[in-house]
């Protein structure tokens, strides 16, 4: 099993980084530009937010934005396309199990994750002196990130029957919890009302776990944070374990 | 000795009604080389889906190797080589890679995966083009990467749905060469063909699907001696009269020296002996061409 999974991931790894211009390129790219434009240009005038400058304020959750786009896009279109031309049927006939089949997708999702976060690390590194407050947080959190947006990603990828399927979610679903998740803000700021339903989002503790990896300071306990990851993570990975072995829009 | 396959009652009804088969018996022994042929629709591809693992059964029993497959589901996956009708390939990957990366699922590491395909490659005439994107390929080209595919892992039955399709003569032989050598080291070939005279060249064994039942099974030989008996071609050396004679047999004209008769229930000596009662002396006694062809007409609904 061991040599079966070590196949998907490095056929994943490779996939993605023979079309490195269309996979990791542009992320690095993109977010360096919002980091010039929101943190270094307009950050002078927006202040100091939770208690340091709003550009090494928003570097970790601009870091994180790219680690779930990107761990997500792999996982939706790599699935997807692997049903589209009938490749997953090499998958399917073969003596491998479903949860190894998931296990080497989701690692495809979190190495591309891990590959485009790197590179915005280093990309901003040359423009900020970036610290940070503990590497295991920022490690931990990441992971769960990557691998929680993995599984949605293989989930979207399992129900999705057109190219416009794989599209829709991220664009009206992922981007808003993105957005509304306290990326570009502190929660605190906002009114009370707005505050409790930003606790409702997922995206909002992996944005505060991040951070306090970087910068030493959160506005929720960081263990609630890792705990909301996990059991999401459990949740996501039992139904597209379920989706798979069911073959649900694979097998008739 | 177990079977190599075997099926019973078999059937499998599609989500919207389609019955695709209907209680399907099959059985095939270890080391034959088998022919599954029937019209499009008839079932073939279904029951080699469903042996494969790529579609769910809606009842009935297959057992590979004595393994029944409900049962033992990863050890009968590990004894089959599928050949898709359907190009089923990532075409975006190098055609090494798709080789080695399906070995890897079946738990054969990098190295000894990457000698294999050099193997295979070269048996197919793909080395050249091992490191091109499977896009690349013409049609042919492509029917012959999933056929090395198929051997990654050298599987004891090596079940091919429509392996020629598409395929030049000069590249049809050397794959038919490559099957009869697999099959001579005792690799159970299961093949489903439209080239009818693929089956009659390669294999022994025949069954004959339609409208998703077995509707014959038995030797090529047995099969071909039926039709041999039916369907005669009968030379004269003198010029036959523009109208025939009637007769109990069917009996069709073909040139001033030949007919052709259809023998139904009448040994060839009893129409010889009636021809020449009716003053045409055969000289000479031939089957008629594409035998296989004519029996499957016959049998399947196509010819109805």
């Amino acid at each position: 099993m061991w040599i079966a999974y070590k196949t998907i991931v490095v056929k994943e790894i490779l996939r993605f980084s023979r079309i490195w211009v269309q996979t990791i390129f542009p992320p690095i790219i993109t977010t360096s530009l919002y980091l010039l434009i929101f943190g270094g240009l307009m950050g002078e005038r927006i202040g100091d937010m939770q208690g340091v400058d709003y550009l090494h304020f928003i570097i970790p959750g601009i870091i994180l934005m790219t680690v779930i786009q990107n761990a997500y896009a792999n996982t939706v279109s790599s699935f997807f396309l692997a049903k589209f031309n009938h490749s997953i049927e090499e998958l399917l006939i073969s003596p491998v199990s479903y949860w190894v089949i998931l296990l080497g997708y989701i690692s495809g999702g979190v190495a591309r994750g891990f590959t485009v976060g790197l590179g915005v690390f280093i990309a901003v590194s040359f423009f900020v002196d970036l610290k940070i407050y503990s590497i295991g947080i920022v490690l931990i959190t990441f992971l769960l990130t990557a691998i929680l947006f993995s599984l949605a990603g293989f989930i979207n990828a399992v129900f999705a029957q057109s190219f416009d399927d794989i599209s829709i979610v991220p664009t009206f679903i992922l981007m808003p919890m993105i957005y509304l998740g306290g990326m570009f803000y502190s929660i605190e700021i906002l009114p009370e009302f707005w505050q409790v339903l930003s606790k409702f989002n997922p995206i909002y503790y992996m944005v505060d776990s991040f951070r306090m990896g970087f910068l030493g300071s959160s506005t929720t306990d960081f263990f609630v944070s890792i705990t909301v990851l996990v059991v999401m993570i459990l949740v996501l990975a039992l139904v597209a374990f379920y989706l798979l072995k069911r073959g649900v829009n694979i097998k008739t | 000795m177990p079977n190599a396959l075997l099926i019973s009652n078999l059937t499998k009804t599609y989500a919207n009604n389609v019955s695709a088969l209907s209680k399907v018996n099959l059985s095939v022994e270890q080391g034959d080389f088998f022919a599954l042929l029937g019209s499009n629709g008839a079932g073939k591809t279904t029951m080699i889906g469903i042996v494969s693992s790529l579609l769910h059964k809606t009842s009935g029993e297959v057992s590979v190797l004595g393994l029944d497959q409900s049962t033992n589901l990863n050890q009968v996956k590990r004894m089959i080589g599928l050949m898709p009708q359907e190009f089923n390939f990532n075409p975006f990957e190098p055609i090494e890679e798709i080789l080695i990366n399906q070995a890897g699922y079946y738990g054969i590491d990098r190295q000894p995966a990457r000698a294999r395909a050099e193997v295979l490659l070269k048996r197919v005439e793909l080395w050249d083009r091992r490191l091109n994107m499977a896009k690349s390929l013409s049609g042919g080209m492509k029917r012959r990467l999933m056929l090395a595919r198929a051997l990654m892992h050298e599987p004891k039955i090596l079940i091919l749905d429509e392996p020629s399709a598409g395929v030049d003569v000069e590249i049809r032989r050397s794959i038919w060469a490559l099957l009869k050598e697999l099959n001579e080291q005792g690799m159970t070939i299961i093949l489903t063909t439209h080239y009818l005279e693929e089956a009659e060249l390669l294999c022994r064994n025949i069954a004959i699907l339609d409208n998703g039942q077995v509707i014959e099974q038995s030797s090529m030989k047995k099969l071909l001696a039926k039709v041999a008996q039916q369907i005669l071609i009968l030379e004269s050396v003198e010029t036959l009269p523009k109208t025939l004679p009637k007769t109990d047999f069917s009996i069709k004209r073909l040139d001033d020296n030949s007919i052709q008769v259809i023998l139904d229930g009448i040994s060839i000596s009893q129409a010889l002996s009636e021809l020449s009662k009716k003053g045409i002396e055969i000289e000479h006694v031939r089957s008629a061409q594409n035998r296989l062809e004519t029996l499957f007409l016959h049998l399947t609904s196509k010819g109805k």
